[in-house]
């Protein structure tokens, strides 16, 4: 039954399945909360109703996006004790109150506000609604504050003891949330979110404006998603080369992982591809730069890197995924700084809005920084194997004990029901992304009048219209 | 008894728990009344009536889960395993109930997929946490920190018993709940189905009351040794105070009494099993005590369980507070 699969490898699968699709919502939903958030700000302080609507127009988006992004993190909550139950009682006591934080925090300021967000508008007036954005956005980023806590503890575990029974047990909690890899991940991974959503809402920008450049709402999105596609590509960048500098600092074998060396060099090359081996130990058809790869990981062309050979065979992380994810990450990293510059350079020429070989560009780009992100992720998680707590408790050991079929048949379970939902999720954000933004009479109202907008059947009828774009 | 870290957060979790199944409890119910209700507007006033607050309300699961794993670890990987089925149909039921709220307006030709999601949905995660709990009251083994028994062990008689008086149990809060929130025909038809559903939920209760004392020699002996005993007589005396409230509120078409009369119904049965767990956390096999995390977890997050569950029931109070009232039904959902 399942192909003689492990139960470990079964569990591994449904935790990377469960996990990566669970990751697309909120990499979207932190950037789209806080768009929200400035553009109800621009709405209340320029009085400049086209703001509100494009509140409207990304709000529905949001409420998608977020609705799939709870359901599939509620089944992350329970699957560390079905599948890892071994590493629940371990790590519980240091894991587990982060994310108890993160539900104390978070996730009751998000949920307990989401409704005023989506249906209040009416009920509270637009001051206290603005208050309830605010939440919303300031509880996706708190989430990602604790959750990213956790996830680092787990790569760079500080402030603990063990206990007779195993367990690792909390000395300072200062230390274990502040642990040495966490600083860097969290900035990365919400900058991350940042572009994800901005490359998104460029996207849509792009779309609408390659049908129709004189639509003003398109005209904003696009401008604003660009501002911060320029903006905050390179700080990436910056703040991607100082995470690096860190892992070679407290996970090298990840870093070797990542750049397919298993020598270890002084003044070692920087590959740019090839095909890791780890069963030979090398990494075939190479093409190298020399020297490169030190001067970039350590700032020295001299430096030595470490290869994998340095570690016992049972010590090493698969280089493989590690090797194509990061190369990935980063040649996406590069194509937005591109796009990033060039959007700056049609705006000094005042040709934001006309270049349709920019346009083009920024809808295909669309999709980037999920890609990205799930990329990055993997080469992080990936490369902390062999281990979950990295160097501490391994993977294998870190099972419950539950039958291989339980697994095999939930992940089959698993992968049906998320492409079904959450494809058909997909399809509806997609198409409400369609949808023509209305630019009309806003000029002629003066406040907020129906704050919810549409009701469900016009919507319908618009998002049938928008439909027949593709 | 000794007030200590471990002793608080039982009740904490106990809480969290209870604050999930009484919450969720009646959202989950009106979409297993789903079925009864086919007329197209009854439904968007049934899911306008949830849509704002589900959300919220789900958390608490979260909580429960979340919570458990740092304060009793032990707790959360043994049980977890043993009832790995239903917590796994229970999550996907969520799913497919939790993007419904959505997904129903996003499409003319596929809605009623996604009603029937919602439906089965809320139907199977209701049943899945009734017979979850079953389970757990008929004990599980456990072997070196670990579950010791079979993926199939959850499944008796008595833990579908108990699915079943769940399911029914959120319909009765789904139906008062919309006897509450709707005016008209639907809330009509709601309150006779409350009468239905509170029949059944009351007898269910009793079935399963007298069903558990024989499961376990030491949930006999906590029922009908004393000073055990004096909750056994005083808690079925309120559960029956509960169930005249109810059909009395629901006979003179009173709104509110009907809905907090089934709540006191969720919260004399769950005062009842925490007098049969106690001290366990899974009966027979494992103590709060034995599966509380170190203190230096229990106490950090205490700390800020303190500060934050007061600040959380405010806010949650609020957002109840702001949607209060009858759902208008030519209100637009977005």
């Amino acid at each position: 039954m399942f192909l003689g699969m492990s139960a470990e490898l079964l569990a591994r699968f449904q935790f990377a399945f469960t996990v990566s699709f669970h990751f697309i919502f909120p990499a979207f939903s932190i950037g789209l909360a806080s768009f929200l958030m400035v553009l109800e700000a621009l709405w209340l302080w320029k009085k400049d109703n086209a703001y509100l609507k494009l509140f409207d127009y990304w709000k529905t988006i949001f409420a998608v996006t977020f609705g799939m992004g709870v359901v599939s993190g509620i089944v992350m909550s329970y699957q560390f004790g079905t599948n890892w139950a071994a590493f629940s009682d371990k790590a519980g006591p240091v894991i587990g109150p982060l994310m108890g934080y993160e539900v104390l925090t978070a996730f009751f300021l998000e949920a307990g506000f989401l409704g005023i967000m989506l249906f209040g508008l009416k009920r509270v007036g637009p001051r206290l609604h603005f208050f309830a954005t605010c939440m919303v956005a300031l509880g996706t980023l708190i989430s990602a504050t604790w959750i990213l806590a956790a996830n680092s503890w787990m790569q760079t575990p500080a402030g603990f003891t063990t206990n007779d029974v195993g367990q690792f047990v909390p000395v300072d909690w200062l230390q274990i949330i502040f642990n040495p890899s966490f600083p860097y991940r969290l900035v990365h991974t919400v900058l991350a979110a940042f572009l994800t959503t901005a490359f998104a809402v460029g996207a849509v920008g792009a779309y609408h404006l390659l049908r129709d450049k004189t639509n003003r709402h398109a005209r904003i999105m696009f401008s604003m998603a660009m501002w911060m596609a320029a903006l905050v590509t390179p700080i990436q960048i910056f703040v991607g080369d100082l995470h690096g500098l860190n892992t070679l600092e407290h996970q090298p074998a990840k870093i070797a992982a990542m750049e397919g060396h298993y020598e270890t060099h002084k003044g070692a090359p920087l590959i740019l591809f090839g095909i890791p081996d780890d069963k030979a130990e090398t990494t075939h058809f190479a093409i190298e730069i020399p020297k490169l790869g030190s001067l970039i990981l350590a700032h020295d062309p001299d430096a030595e890197i470490k290869g994998l050979k340095a570690w016992p065979v049972d010590e090493r992380p698969p280089a493989l995924i590690p090797f194509f994810t990061f190369r990935i990450m980063v040649g996406l990293g590069i194509l937005m700084l591109l796009v990033g510059a060039w959007s700056l350079w049609a705006r000094f020429r005042k040709t934001l809005y006309d270049n349709r070989w920019l346009h083009r560009a920024a809808l295909t780009m669309g999709p980037s920084g999920f890609v990205a992100v799930l990329a990055g992720w993997y080469t992080t998680e990936v490369g902390r194997q062999p281990y979950t707590v990295y160097g501490l408790l391994r993977t294998s050991d870190s099972l419950a004990t539950v039958d291989a079929q339980a697994i095999g048949f939930s992940l089959i379970a698993f992968i049906v029901v998320y492409f079904i939902v959450f494809g058909a999720g997909v399809f509806y954000l997609l198409r409400l992304m369609s949808r023509v933004p209305e630019v009309g009479d806003e000029d002629l109202d003066d406040g907020p009048t129906r704050a919810a907008g549409i009701t469900p059947a016009i919507q319908l009828e618009a998002s049938g219209r928008g439909g027949h774009g593709h | 008894m000794v007030i200590d870290l471990a002793t608080i957060w039982a009740g904490l979790i106990a809480f969290a728990v209870l604050a999930y199944v009484v919450l969720d409890g009646f959202d989950l119910g009106v979409g297993i009344l789903f079925p009864l209700f086919p007329d197209a507007r009854d439904r968007d006033v049934m899911t306008n009536s949830i849509a704002p607050v589900w959300d919220g309300n789900e958390t608490w699961l979260v909580l429960g889960g979340g919570g458990l794993m740092a304060v009793f670890p032990l707790a959360y990987a043994t049980v977890l395993p043993a009832l790995y089925v239903p917590i796994i149909l229970m999550l996907l039921g969520l799913v497919f109930r939790g993007v419904a709220f959505e997904f129903r307006f996003r499409t003319k030709r596929w809605k009623p997929l996604w009603e029937w999601g919602f439906c089965l949905g809320s139907l199977v995660a209701a049943l899945a946490q009734g017979i979850a709990l079953g389970a757990l009251v008929q004990g599980i083994e456990i072997a070196d920190r670990q579950y010791a028994g079979g993926w199939w062990d959850w499944l008796t008689p008595f833990s579908l018993l108990t699915g079943v008086g769940l399911a029914v149990g959120y319909a009765l809060l789904g139906a008062t709940w919309l006897n509450l929130k709707t005016h008209g025909e639907l809330q009509a038809k709601a309150r006779r189905i409350a009468m239905v559903a509170g029949v059944a939920t009351v007898g269910l209760i009793g079935v399963v009351s007298l069903w558990t004392p024989f499961l376990e020699p030491i949930y006999f002996q906590r029922w009908f040794a004393w000073p055990t005993a004096f909750f056994s007589a005083l808690v079925p005396l309120l559960v029956a105070l509960c169930a005249f409230g109810l059909w009395h509120g629901l006979t003179i078409d009173r709104h509110l009494q009907p809905f907090l009369c089934a709540l006191g119904l969720f919260i004399l049965s769950f005062v009842g099993i925490g007098i049969s767990f106690y001290p366990y956390i899974v009966p027979g096999a494992l103590t709060f005590h034995e599966a509380a995390a170190p203190d230096e977890s229990l106490s950090f997050l205490l700390f800020g369980a303190a500060f934050l569950i007061p600040i959380i029931l405010a806010y949650t109070g609020y957002a109840y507070w702001v949607f209060r009232g009858k759902v208008d039904p030519e209100e637009g959902y977005h």
